[in-house]
């Protein structure tokens, strides 16, 4: 087991002939992934490391079952990208692009319910569940299969902490970089749900930065439901405070937001918080191996 | 990007937003002029993408042109938390008989726009949602439906003009009308923030907005090829984004590069937690070109002065090896002196290790983990800046003896 993606997940990349979605898909279909279709308006026909490519969503799923897309389609475009992977009844989106605005955003996140699709990112690594499938840009190289769950709202500190895990024999079931964007799909508690409920699992890094309250939620989560062990980092105890302007902000977010608050929220709630990647991967480690013994 | 409160006004203008009469002015004279066109009753306003301008003296308000341009003068010398005020706007003023808030933003929470309003605005409003938040009336806006129109009455009820205020119950048609503006500018002028503080009712009866805040989504430029981007104060910072680099300037004297947000913002927490500080936040990205590295090196040393550099790699995709030759490659380039202590782990980083070492740069060393490359570096600089204290200290004396007197 393992969550939101398996070893039976059928992937289609839209934005398949551009150059960073080309280059992955090739990387995809070297670690294994189904990678069963891409999508270029205006393409139809062509293929792109062997996969064949559609104008549109809709044609692609006419013609072989896709379960999760995967979206590098230029910021600009990437709005119409999304609401055209879920209007084609895709139930797990993953969008890599950047830079998208927040009013695109914000409009995706009000649709996506009504097709009850799920969103991971945007400006994210995407996940992985080792060497079964890969739906993302993440090294397949570092990873290993086995029991750590890894969430993380940055892609190189997730890198750093799951090399750290596999040199020390400690495998992971998925890891999801669920990316930082003001809006986004996704977020540590639906993922913690997820781990919880997933077998393979047994313990769970996660890894926050500063901006948002998403740790401080998933603190308050993982007291109340949560019974794997969690551990956490959090980067950006030492980033200047950012300018704000005006009293809306300070209004919706009160004093959440700083390094310093979600490692209290998170030590608050009994979850051992590290100091750098390196000691996140050991204290992970050392929970897992008290859980299998007790 | 934030927008100057005259910049904010001029889309409130656009959009059917009730303002003021005003001028924006970069002298004195321009000011006094301004004045004379307005009618001598006006406020004069530092423009400063900061809060705190009344507080720090940046808002006067004036009964004559002369006194105007007396304010201006002073104003416009002024730098308020960091920000050196270059224009003034100059105000037709009014009397306040009562003042509002009202402001759209994003929610995280949500994951929508945000309507925030109370009936008693002013610069005690952040005090006032901490200590009566049911005060504050707040309404996430469905971003694909818009402002619907039992929230603007919500707004229009929450006010609760009655007959004892200026213009009685017409104020909030007026109201209704001003957060239906709002939107409208918030949704196609792609803010973040728009903030109306105070929003005032005048003993005349009519409803101003006395401030703006506006915050406008960068991502959303190519929207809105009209809006230039503001290029970045420091110089050093400049140099970074032309070549693609996010960069931002800290004020330590450690040298931080490294690919991702997330593990430089890491490493110069750890540089914090080993007693150092860090001059810099460069995140290469994926760029393992030597252009790039050459970049960052040249924008770090465009700066104050730096003790010693950390250039902190985990290669997922990016390979070290090419990280390694562009590093050799710009240090060369840029002819770097200072000491560099490098950390490569991930793809290639035997191979990228073995470039370093082939190159000998007599100022770089290699670090085998993060934690040993953050002591080195923090060791490194700790030495550095020892070293070269007591010359720092012996130039007051030896420049201007007996200055201190």
């Amino acid at each position: 087991m393992s969550i939101l993606i398996d070893n039976a997940s059928r992937v289609l990349v839209q934005g398949i002939t551009g150059r960073e979605g080309g280059f992955h898909a090739g990387r995809m279909l070297a670690s294994g992934t189904n990678v069963v279709a891409g999508v270029t308006p205006g393409h139809s026909g062509e293929t792109v490391q062997g996969v064949p490519v559609f104008d549109s969503v809709h044609e692609a799923v006419a013609h072989i079952r896709a379960d999760v897309a995967l979206i590098f389609v230029p910021a600009p475009r990437a709005r119409d990208a999304l609401f055209e992977a879920a209007d084609a009844g895709i139930k797990l989106i993953v969008c890599i692009t950047e830079g998208i605005p927040v009013r695109d955003m914000a409009e995706v996140m009000a649709h996506l319910p009504r097709r009850e699709a799920r969103l991971i990112g945007p400006n994210c690594p995407g996940l992985i569940t080792p060497a079964r499938c890969s739906a993302g840009i993440m090294p397949s190289e570092i990873f290993m299969p086995g029991a750590a769950g890894v969430v993380s709202r940055s892609g190189t500190l997730t890198y750093e902490v799951v090399h750290e895990l596999t040199q020390a024999g400690i495998g992971q079931s998925t890891a999801v970089g669920m990316g930082g964007d003001a809006v986004h799909g996704i977020g540590f508690i639906e993922c913690l749900e997820l781990f919880e409920a997933d077998r393979e699992t047994e313990g769970i890094a996660l890894i926050g930065e500063i901006g948002g309250d998403d740790e401080e939620r998933a603190a308050q989560f993982i007291r109340d439901h949560m019974t794997k062990p969690v551990v956490a980092y959090v980067a950006g105890h030492s980033a200047p405070p950012g300018r704000r302007m005006g009293h809306a902000g300070a209004i919706v977010e009160g004093t959440s937001g700083t390094a310093a608050t979600k490692q209290a929220a998170l030590e608050a709630a009994g979850i051992p918080v590290a100091a750098s990647p390196s000691e996140l991967a050991r204290l992970l480690g050392e929970a897992i191996k008290r859980r299998r013994t007790t | 990007m934030d927008l100057l409160e005259h910049e904010g006004k001029r889309l409130f203008a656009e959009v059917g937003l009730p303002v003021l009469p005003s001028f924006v002015a970069r002298t004195p004279e321009e000011a006094r002029r301004a004045a004379e066109q307005l009618g001598p009753h006006v406020c004069v306003k530092a423009q400063a993408k900061t809060g705190g301008r009344g507080k720090a003296g940046g808002i006067r308000v004036c009964g004559t042109a002369a006194e105007v341009e007396t304010a201006a003068a002073d104003i416009l010398a002024m730098t308020i938390r960091g920000h050196a005020v270059e224009s003034v706007l100059v105000e037709r003023a009014v009397d306040i008989a009562r003042e509002l808030y009202l402001a759209i933003t994003v929610s995280r929470e949500v994951r929508s726009p945000l309507l925030i309003f109370s009936r008693e605005g002013g610069v005690d409003i952040e005090e006032l949602a901490k200590r009566a938040p049911e005060a504050l009336l707040r309404r996430p806006i469905d971003p694909l439906l818009g402002l619907l129109e039992y929230q603007v009455r919500d707004v229009v009820d929450a006010a609760a003009f009655g007959p004892d205020d200026p213009g009685g119950t017409g104020a909030g048609r007026t109201l209704a009308s001003v957060a239906r503006a709002l939107w409208k500018l918030y949704h196609e002028h792609d803010a973040t923030l728009v903030e109306v503080n105070p929003l005032v009712l005048t003993k005349g009866g009519e409803i101003v907005c006395l401030d703006s805040k506006v915050t406008v989504d960068e991502n959303a430029f190519f929207r809105h090829p009209d809006v230039l981007p503001e290029p970045p104060e420091d110089e050093r910072e400049a140099k970074a984004r032309a070549a693609g680099l996010a960069f931002v300037p800290l004020d330590g004297d450690i040298g931080v590069i490294g690919n991702g947000a997330g593990l430089v913002m890491s490493t110069i927490d750890q540089i914090a937690a080993a007693g150092g500080k860090a001059a810099d936040f460069c995140d290469i990205g994926g760029g393992a070109r030597s252009e790039v590295a050459q970049a960052a090196l040249e924008a770090m040393f465009a700066g104050p002065p730096v003790a010693a550099v950390l250039v902190n790699i985990f290669g997922g995709i990016t390979r070290c090896e090419d990280v390694a030759t562009g590093l050799v490659e710009a240090i060369k380039a840029a002819g770097v002196d200072a000491p560099v202590v490098v950390r490569l782990d991930g793809n290639a980083a035997e191979e990228g290790h073995a470039v370093i070492e082939a190159a000998a740069l007599p100022n770089v060393t290699l670090a085998l983990d993060p934690d040993e490359a953050v002591k080195l570096v923090v060791d490194i600089a700790g030495k550095r800046a020892a070293a070269s204290e007591p010359a720092i200290a012996a130039q007051p004396n030896a420049e201007a003896p007996g200055g201190d007197a």
